[in-house]
């Protein structure tokens, strides 16, 4: 199946997790405008899966940046034009619900 | 579907805890969506970037019908500075930061800080009295230049 075929929610998130590993990562980095996923784009993907699956949301940008390793410019400079949202994407997950 | 909004300029005039917030929540929660954001503190919102003020800013218990207190026993001494700790404690739980390291998240996120040069002028402040956060001074007229092309908010 190719990512264009995946059932995906209102957002544009994928509907279903189990649909997700890394390839289907790196093709919605691609959907997304992101060139290559680097260390530092998985460091914050693999955070942000974790933290979903110990919460059931992604993080807060506060608690990526306190917690992963990647400071706010950073971040920024990974996933330009909205970080939360696009590297939940990336990461399979719903958009985060979360306001900070 | 409706043109999605690109820039905001977020103006912050309150020197109350709770008058400062919804500009920060606001212009954080712009970079977040990938939407440009500027704050312009003017007035008494001022105090959110004073490097001697910001961290002790306090919520107002007088004067505040919201806050569902007897104006006499909000104006008992000690009872702003336990209101704001309170309110302090409810938002680290929700993970909403003190404002000079909110402050820090939204510059570093690539929103401009900025001062009214009226305000300043008026409470007789220089550049040094304010945190490294501000970007710089401007009048009401770069103010809008900045803006242009963009939403205003006013909190």
């Amino acid at each position: 199946m190719t990512t264009a075929e995946l059932q995906r929610d209102a957002d544009g998130h994928l509907a279903n997790r189990a649909d997700w590993n890394e390839q289907v990562a790196r093709d919605i980095a691609i959907e997304e405008g992101l060139e290559a996923l680097t260390d530092r784009h998985w460091l914050v993907i693999n955070f942000m899966r974790k933290e979903f699956d110990a919460r059931g949301d992604a993080p807060s940008i506060r608690k990526l940046t306190k917690e992963s390793g990647v400071d706010t410019k950073e971040l920024y400079a990974l996933f330009p034009k909205g970080p939360a949202k696009k590297a939940a994407k990336i990461a399979g997950l719903p958009k985060p619900k979360g306001c900070i | 579907m409706a043109t999605p909004i690109e820039k905001v300029s977020i103006i912050v005039a309150g020197g109350s805890l709770e008058g400062m917030y919804p500009g920060l929540i606001l212009a954080n929660g712009a970079r977040m969506e990938g939407i440009e954001a500027d704050l312009f503190f003017t007035f008494f919102g001022l105090d959110a970037i004073i490097e001697k003020r910001m961290d002790k800013l306090k919520v107002a218990t007088v004067g505040n019908p919201a806050m569902h207190m007897p104006t006499l026993l909000g104006a008992l001494p000690g009872m702003s500075a336990f209101a704001t700790g309170m309110m302090k404690k409810e938002m680290e739980k929700i993970d909403i930061p003190p404002v000079r390291e909110f402050l820090e998240m939204i510059h570093d996120a690539g929103a401009g800080i900025y001062a009214c040069k009226a305000s300043v002028d008026m409470f007789h402040l220089t550049k040094k009295d304010f945190c490294p956060m501000v970007d710089d001074i401007i009048s009401v007229g770069q103010f809008y230049e900045r803006a242009a092309g963009g939403q205003i908010i006013f909190t």
